[in-house]
This record gives C-alpha cells, sequence and structure tokens, in this order.
C-alpha cells in the first residue's frame, strides 16, 4: 500500500530525489548539500591554521594564502552558515510543526534549492579558474577594480545564491501564516517557528540589496561603470554601507534560527515550557527589524562621520540586550525542570558558553573606543566565530542531532555523538581564544605573515584547530553509521512535545494521514498546565 | 603579576592607550562576571533539576519582575558603556589645534610619508614624543587602514578623500604600523615602523633629513622628492600647473579667488552649500565639472591623472596656507 511508505522509500531513483516537492526530501538535499560546503569551507581553514603556524610564508605565496582566506569565507558564509539550519533543518520540520502537509509552495522551495546549487557551482568554478582573492566581503575598490582574481564568478555566484534564500524566506512566511493545523494559534507556535518567521522577514528584506550590491561589483568590473572606484567617479565607502546593510542582519540570518533550535532543546530537555515564550518570540522579531539600523558599526574607521558613529553604536548596544536575555530566559527554564543531557542537551551548554563570550565581546567592539583599536584585528576574527561557530554551529549540530532520529528513522551512537559535542567546544576554545588576546596584541586580521610576538598565539590556535577539525568529523561518521547500524527510531525519542514527534520516523510522504487538530500549546509537558493561551 | 598581565596588552605607548585599556578591563571584568553567573547557574541547575523520577515537571510561564530585573541591569550596563566609550571615542577623533601636520599617502604595498617641514620617508615614520600629531592621510589606490597599535589608533585611508588621524607619543621607542584593512597580495607586508623621539632627537633628525633627503621615489617628477614643505611646493605647483593664470589675487581673474577659502562654506552653481574641507579643495582640482562655484562657469580644466596624490596634498596644504596668511 502507498501510504505504508516513508518519505524515504517512497522513490528509489535520482529522479525522485532531483524533482523531489516534497519537503522533507528537499531538506535532505540541502543537508548534503551545505554539508559538502561546510567540509570544504573547514579544509580551506585547516590549510589557514597550518600556514600560521609560524610567522613566516611557508606553504603558500601570499596570493595563494589571500585566496585560500576568502574562498573560506565565501563557502562558509554564502553556502553554509545562510542556508544551513533554515534550508535543510527549517525546511524538514517547520511544514510538520504547524501540522501542514508541506510548505506553501512546493516548486518554489525545489528552485530554492536549484538557484542554491548554481550559485554554488559559480563560486566552485571560481575556485577552480584560481580563486577568488578579496575576502567574503568584497570591498571596493579592491573587488571592482584591481583584483585580478576570479571575482566575477564568485560575485555572481553570491547574487543567485541570495534568491535562493529570498524564496525560501517568501515560503516560510506563507506557510506559516496559510498553512497552520486548525488550533494552531499564533502563540501554540513553536518557539523555532517563531525564530524562523522573524529570519525569513530578514531574507526578504535584506538579500535584496546584497543581491544588487555584489551586481553593482560585477558591473564595475565587466562594464567599468562608476559605483564605487573614486577613479570612475564612485565612492568606496557607499559599497561598505549597502555591504553591511545586508551583512549585519545576515549575522541574525545565521543566529536567530539557531536560537530557535536551543528553545526547542531546552524545552525538550528540561520538560518544561520555556520561561518567557512569549518573551522569546517576541524579541525574535525585535531583533530582527533593530538588526537593519546598525550597519555603521563596521564602519567606525571607514571615515564615517564622529556622529553617525556614535548613533551606530548606542543601536548596537539595544539590539544586544534581547539577545543576551534570551540565555536567562534559558536557564530559567532549567529552574526545577526534569533535565536529561542527551547530545543535543549538550550542545545546549556547549552554546550558553560560547554565545555568552561571543555576545559579550561584541559589546567590546560596540564600544567605539575600544573597536577603533581592535577593528579588522584578530580580536573581530575571535568575536564572530563565537558567534557563528558558537552559536549557530552548535545550535546545528544539536538540531540535527535532535532530528535526526525523525528524519532518518535512526537512533545515532549516544556516547560518540556526547564526545563530539565535548570535542568540539574544548577545540573550539583553544582555537579561538587566543585569537582574543593576539587580537588585543594588534595582530592585524587577514595577515599571511605577521609579527614574531603573536606566533604563541598562533601556535595554540593551530593546535585547537586539529581537536575541532577531528571532532567535527564524528558526527558525519556518526550519522553515516546510524544508517546501518543505528537502532530504529521510535517516533518520539525524546518523549518532547510538538507535531513533528507525533508521526512516525521517518514520517511518510504526506506527514499527516489525517490533518490534526491542535488543542493544546507548543510545550504542554506538565500535567496540570491548561496553557496561557 | 602586573608583569604577567602586561604581556598581554600592547605597549602603552600613547596619550589615549592608558583610557582604551581601562575600558577594556573594566570590560574584561564585567564579561567575566556575566560568564561565571552563567555557567554556574548551568551547572548547579543541571544538577540540582536533573531528572530523578518520571514526574512531569511543574510549568512556570514567566515572571514580569524578573524579566524586567534582567532586562533592566543589562540595559543600564550597557548605557553606562556606552557613555564611556563614546566619551574616549571623542577624544580620539576631535584633532587638537596644536598637532603637527603629517601627510600620508597609501599605496599596494606602502606607506608614503610627507613632514609639514618636507622630509619624506617610506614605511617610517618620526615623531616627537608629547606633542599631538595629525595625520592627514590619503590612498592612491584601493582602500588601507593606518593602525598603530601601541597608540590604541587606527584610521582606514580611502581614495578619493582625506581622512584624519591624530595620536601623541608618550613614550620614547619603536612601534608597529600595519595596514589593518586588506589591501590585496602584499597587505600583510603593508608595514613599517613608527620612532617616537625625544624632541631633540627628533629635531637633529628632522635636520639631518633636510639636508640628505631620502632618494627620488620611483615614478614620482624629480621636483617631488626635493627637500620643500607640502606648502612652499604647492606654491610652486600652483605656478608650474599654471593655476595662478586664473586664481590670481587680482580682479577679473577666471576662477575663484583662494585665499580664505578653506573652512568657509562654498555656494554652488546648483544650489549645494558645501563646506570647503580638505576632500573637497582635492575634489575641485580633480573633478571641477562636478560642483561648479556659483557666479563661475565651468572652465577649470580637470587634473585628472595629471598630478600624483603628494602633488594633490602640496596644493592643498598650499591653498589651505593662503587661509593663514590673510588672518
Ligand atoms: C582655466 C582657468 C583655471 C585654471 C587653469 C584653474 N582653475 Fe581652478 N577654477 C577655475 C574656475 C572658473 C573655477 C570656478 C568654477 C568651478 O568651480 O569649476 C575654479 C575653481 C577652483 C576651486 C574651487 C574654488 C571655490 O571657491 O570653491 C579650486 C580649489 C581651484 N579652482 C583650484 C585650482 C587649482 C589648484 C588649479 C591648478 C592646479 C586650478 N584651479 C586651475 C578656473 C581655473
Ligand atoms: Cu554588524
Ligand atoms: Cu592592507
Amino acid at each position: 500500500m502507498e501510504s505504508k511508505k516513508n518519505y524515504l522509500t517512497n522513490g528509489h531513483t535520482v529522479g525522485s530525489w532531483l524533482l523531489t516537492i516534497d519537503h522533507k526530501r528537499i531538506g535532505i538535499l540541502y543537508l548534503l548539500s551545505v554539508t559538502a560546503f561546510f567540509m570544504l569551507g573547514g579544509f580551506f581553514a585547516l590549510l589557514l591554521r597550518l600556514e600560521l603556524l609560524t610567522p613566516r610564508g611557508d606553504l603558500f605565496t601570499s596570493d595563494i594564502y589571500n585566496r585560500i582566506f576568502t574562498m573560506h569565507g565565501v563557502a562558509m558564509v554564502f553556502f553554509f552558515m545562510i542556508p544551513a539550519i533554515p534550508a535543510a533543518i527549517g525546511n524538514f520540520v517547520l511544514p510538520i510543526m504547524v501540522g501542514a502537509k508541506d510548505l506553501a509552495f512546493p516548486r518554489i522551495n525545489l528552485l530554492s534549492w536549484y538557484l542554491y546549487i548554481i550559485g554554488a557551482a559559480l563560486a566552485f568554478v571560481s575556485i577552480v579558474m584560481g580563486g577568488v582573492d578579496t575576502g567574503w566581503t568584497f570591498y571596493t575598490p579592491y573587488s571592482s577594480t584591481y583584483s585580478t582574481s576570479a571575482v566575477t564568478s564568485a560575485a555572481l555566484g553570491v547574487f543567485i545564491a541570495g534568491f535562493s534564500s529570498i524564496l525560501t524566506g517568501l515560503n516560510f512566511i506563507v506557510t506559516v501564516h496559510k498553512m497552520r493545523a486548525p488550533g494552531m494559534t499564533w502563540f501554540r507556535l513553536p518557539l523555532f517557528v517563531w525564530a524562523h518567521y522573524a529570519t525569513s522577514l530578514i531574507m526578504i528584506l535584506g538579500t535584496p540589496v546584497i543581491a544588487v550590491t555584489v551586481l553593482l561589483v560585477f558591473l564595475e568590473r565587466a562594464f567599468g561603470f562608476g559605483f564605487f572606484d573614486p577613479r570612475l567617479g564612485g565612492d568606496p565607502v557607499l559599497f561598505q554601507h549597502l555591504f553591511w546593510f545586508y551583512s549585519h542582519p545576515a549575522v541574525y540570518i545565521m543566529i536567530l534560527p539557531s536560537m530557535g533550535v536551543i528553545s526547542e532543546l531546552v524545552a525538550a530537555f528540561t520538560k518544561k515550557r520555556p520561561f518567557g515564550y512569549e518573551f522569546i518570540a517576541g524579541s525574535s522579531l525585535a531583533i530582527a527589524l533593530l538588526g537593519f539600523f546598525v550597519w555603521g558599526h563596521h564602519m567606525f574607521v571607514s571615515s564615517q562621520s564622529m556622529y553617525a558613529g556614535i548613533v551606530f553604536s548606542i543601536i548596537t548596544f539595544l539590539v544586544g540586550v534581547p539577545s543576551a536575555v534570551k540565555i536567562f530566559n534559558w536557564l530559567a527554564t532549567f529552574y526545577k525542570g526534569s533535565i536529561t543531557f542527551e547530545t543535543p542537551m549538550i550542545y545546549v551548554l556547549g552554546f550558553f558558553g560560547l554565545f555568552m563570550v561571543g555576545g559579550l565581546t561584541g559589546l567590546f567592539l560596540a564600544i567605539m573606543a575600544i573597536d577603533v583599536h581592535v577593528h579588522d584585528t584578530y580580536f573581530v576574527v575571535a568575536h564572530f566565530h563565537y558567534i557563528m561557530v558558537g552559536g549557530t554551529v552548535m545550535g546545528y549540530l544539536g538540531g540535527l542531532h535532535y532530528w535526526w532520529p525523525k528524519m532518518s528513522g535512526k537512533m545515532y551512537n549516544e556516547a560518540l555523538g556526547r564526545i563530539a559535542a565535548i570535542g568540539i567546544f574544548l577545540g573550539f576554545n583553544l582555537t579561538f581564544f587566543p585569537q582574543f588576546i593576539a587580537g588585543y596584541l594588534g595582530m592585524p586580521r587577514r595577515y599571511h605573515i605577521y609579527a614574531e610576538e603573536f606566533q604563541i598565539f598562533n601556535i595554540l590556535s593551530t593546535g585547537g584547530a586539529m581537536v575541532l577539525g577531528l571532532s567535527f568529523i564524528i558526527p558525519i561518521f556518526n550519522m553515516l553509521w546510524s544508517l546501518k547500524f543505528g537502532k530504529d527510531a521510535p517516533a518520539n525519542p525524546w518523549n518532547a512535545k510538538g507535531l513533528e514527534w507525533t508521526i512516525p520516523s521517518p514520517p511518510t510522504t504526506h506527514n499527516f494521514e489525517t490533518t490534526p487538530i491542535v488543542t493544546e500549546e507548543a510545550y504542554a509537558y506538565a500535567p496540570h498546565d491548561k496553557g496561557g493561551h | 603579576m602586573m608583569d604577567f598581565l602586561l604581556q598581554y596588552f600592547p605597549e602603552q605607548a600613547g596619550l589615549l592607550s592608558a583610557e582604551v585599556d581601562a575600558i577594556y578591563i573594566f570590560m574584561l571584568a564585567v564579561s567575566l562576571f556575566f560568564t561565571v553567573l552563567v555557567v554556574a547557574l548551568s551547572v548547579i541547575f543541571s544538577i540540582q533539576y536533573r531528572k530523578r523520577n518520571e514526574k512531569m515537571p511543574e510549568a512556570i510561564h514567566g515572571n514580569l519582575v524578573l524579566e524586567l530585573t534582567w532586562t533592566g541591569i543589562p540595559l543600564l550596563l550597557t548605557l553606562f558603556m556606552f557613555a564611556w566609550g563614546t566619551a574616549v571615542y571623542i577624544k580620539q577623533v576631535r584633532i587638537p589645534e596644536n598637532a603637527k601636520e603629517i601627510f600620508v599617502v597609501g599605496k599596494q604595498w606602502m606607506w608614503k610619508i610627507q613632514h609639514g617641514e618636507g622630509p619624506r620617508e617610506m614605511n617610517e615614520l618620526h615623531v616627537p614624543i608629547n606633542q599631538p600629531i595629525k595625520l592627514t592621510m590619503t590612498s592612491e589606490d584601493v582602500i588601507h587602514s593606518f593602525y598603530i597599535p601601541a597608540m590604541r589608533m587606527k584610521q582606514d585611508t580611502v581614495p578619493g578623500r582625506y581622512s584624519f588621524m591624530w595620536f601623541q607619543a608618550t613614550k620614547p621607542g619603536k612601534y608597529h604600523i600595519f595596514c589593518a584593512e586588506y589591501c590585496g597580495t602584499k597587505h600583510s607586508g603593508m608595514i613599517g615602523s613608527l620612532y617616537a623621539m625625544e624632541p631633540a632627537d627628533y629635531q637633529k633628525w628632522l635636520d639631518e633629513r633636510i639636508k640628505n633627503p631620502l632618494e627620488p621615489v620611483a615614478n614620482q617628477p624629480a621636483s617631488s622628492s626635493s627637500v620643500e614643505s607640502p606648502v612652499v611646493h604647492g606654491e610652486k605647483l600652483f605656478t608650474e600647473l599654471k593655476c595662478i593664470t586664473c586664481h590670481s589675487q587680482t580682479s577679473g581673474a577666471m576662477g575663484p579667488d583662494l585665499a580664505g577659502l578653506f573652512g568657509r562654506d562654498v555656494k554652488l552653481e546648483d544650489g549645494r552649500t558645501v563646506p570647503a574641507d580638505e576632500t573637497y579643495l582635492r575634489h575641485s582640482i580633480i573633478n571641477p565639472a562636478d560642483g561648479i562655484v556659483q557666479g563661475y562657469s565651468a572652465l577649470m580644466p580637470t587634473y585628472k591623472g595629471q598630478v600624483s596624490e603628494e602633488q594633490l596634498l602640496s596644493l592643498v596644504a598650499y591653498i589651505k596656507s593662503l587661509q593663514s596668511k590673510k588672518n
């Protein structure tokens, strides 16, 4: 009988995957593609760390080194970090969480993935053509007129991948508005959905700006239009305004979904409704909107006016507060919980530690007097890795372990899962903590050759990167292992609430045999709790 | 103990270094406090409330007082950080009137420096201690950033405009200069040294350099490597480039009188009013057609491609000096 088949066994041909309009299969396609880019970006990072073991240039020429850090950034930011949680995990679980059979526009969802792949292919072409050397930030006029590397195809790749996220955002928003099951009111939505709703707003409002900006770089390069190069009558700093207008909110594209995951995990492993649910939901939206007004904090020393700097500085502090406060909400959820420590929960604890440090050092950078000194040094490198790896990747891996039984129908090895989570936490700190010190001492970022007194910090960093790299391999191995040897996953291995745990693992193609009717709030763990709404 | 800590700070060799470090240390303390708090709570709660039986815990929906407290305290703290940071930042950007002027031109991948008295140097900057130094900077090609960690100061150098930075060395010594904005192949080689010297030593160095100038810089016209102050050099260029024919101070000249121009507001034909700062003067020479001064016609030829950034700096310095002559 057709309906007995789950979404994985419902069609085995390559075509049944590449032409699928099932959100779960598209989620898996994304999962595979972002994992490939994560490995590629990680490989580049390893090369960088090896080169930086000594202050001299030993392994590569400066030109090659510059290309490697650029490709590391481009692969990680545009092709891993931005799509990772929304497009891979979100695609899979968001429709199920709201009680829908699919996203609102399944075909557009498939189109998103193809746009991503075309963008990725163009980025790959630029690697084959010798690489790009502009940094992932593509600052002009270096990128638009001076660089001789393969900027054009990389810029086009980013441009096209941008549309993939616009379409995903659109799909999520319409789905949340129109496809909720009967009884699924707004305040019964899981926080993961709220976070993705906020993220989708940024994707729709912000991504067109970056897309157009890299297009302008492309036009200046290809046809000599003068947008940014002063020799052609352009303004180089204009680029930075446009770039950061998107790229600061893009930080929230990366971090909000991860916060959504953390909220789910905290609830599931403390068996409690997240403390201050409404506050967490609302703060996601507040962060998303306020995030559009702080871009100038990347430009305190760019010759922007003093008054602009002051305004951007204060708004930055104001956005920082709601993010920081979420930590207290999660912690308060621990209070009087019934806590268990399976792998996803280890990632939650790791997230707390790393995101704390990332957030606090963000405050250092919002203080203009300090930023003047540490801007464009390793202090900034360390800060944003704490946010992006500490925040986003920890959430991503935690979420992946949490929903893996649902996605694959198999249980991974718990011991291995925990070892990896701890290894990543330790390796990460060893890699990036010394960079704060090197940065405050004045080591500029993107330096192939550096002053000798910074070497000790770089040795520590490289050592940490080895631990980190090895630990990252474990989850990949663990997941693959589970496919063959893992125990079959029950429908609800964590004893968690949420519609995704009411259907079989793995789900059937249509998710629900009959449309579910929702009668309680998202986290109705407590026996006597009637729910707030 | 102190020595042990100091190795994690760059040398405090500038007037504002200690002030920046003070905020930094305050921030470290705040961070330590909150990190310890969060870690401690995580550990305590994890142990205290680990699963003991199958009973589901009661829900706690929220607590407004608690939410307001833990939003309010960080908010007040961050406002304090903002106020302190901004106060120091204003000191970092407000350039003292009596600052000694030095010109910096960034170029892939070197720093070209000229002192107000005339001597030039390359990737090296000699300054007297205990005197504010004002750097007027630009770039010939892409964006660079002039960074002196020991002074806790940095400023991007942007092609097509001037940017400014000031510092005051307080301790003689040799310190790093780095390019902090990625600028291509040899970005990490675009480095140099700051030599902070006792004023008497600096004067000696200066006199020596005026007598024995550096070799002419390659691809620069010979005239620009002679030891003339930018103002004198600019005056010569003003004649050589025939600016004088239109900008003589006699009545009936084709172009506006440039004396007293710097610092004034200029009304343009298209109705805009713009302040005549360094960037405006530079722009008027390179792209005169972009903004025609009210009451004049577009007769001035463009000098784009005919004058180097150093020559432009000299012309600008000369036009600025016309100001001071009048006063
Ligand atoms: C052919 C005549 C001519 C020559 C030669 C000429 N200028 Fe001009 N200049 C003008 C005129 C006319 C204007 C006013 C119209 C405009 O703004 O373009 C002007 C405007 C200016 C301004 C803006 C003045 C203001 O009041 O805002 C500056 C600065 C300037 N010139 C500098 C120079 C310098 C430096 C040179 C030589 C490198 C030079 N000019 C050569 C005709 C000339
Ligand atoms: Cu930002
Ligand atoms: Cu540089």
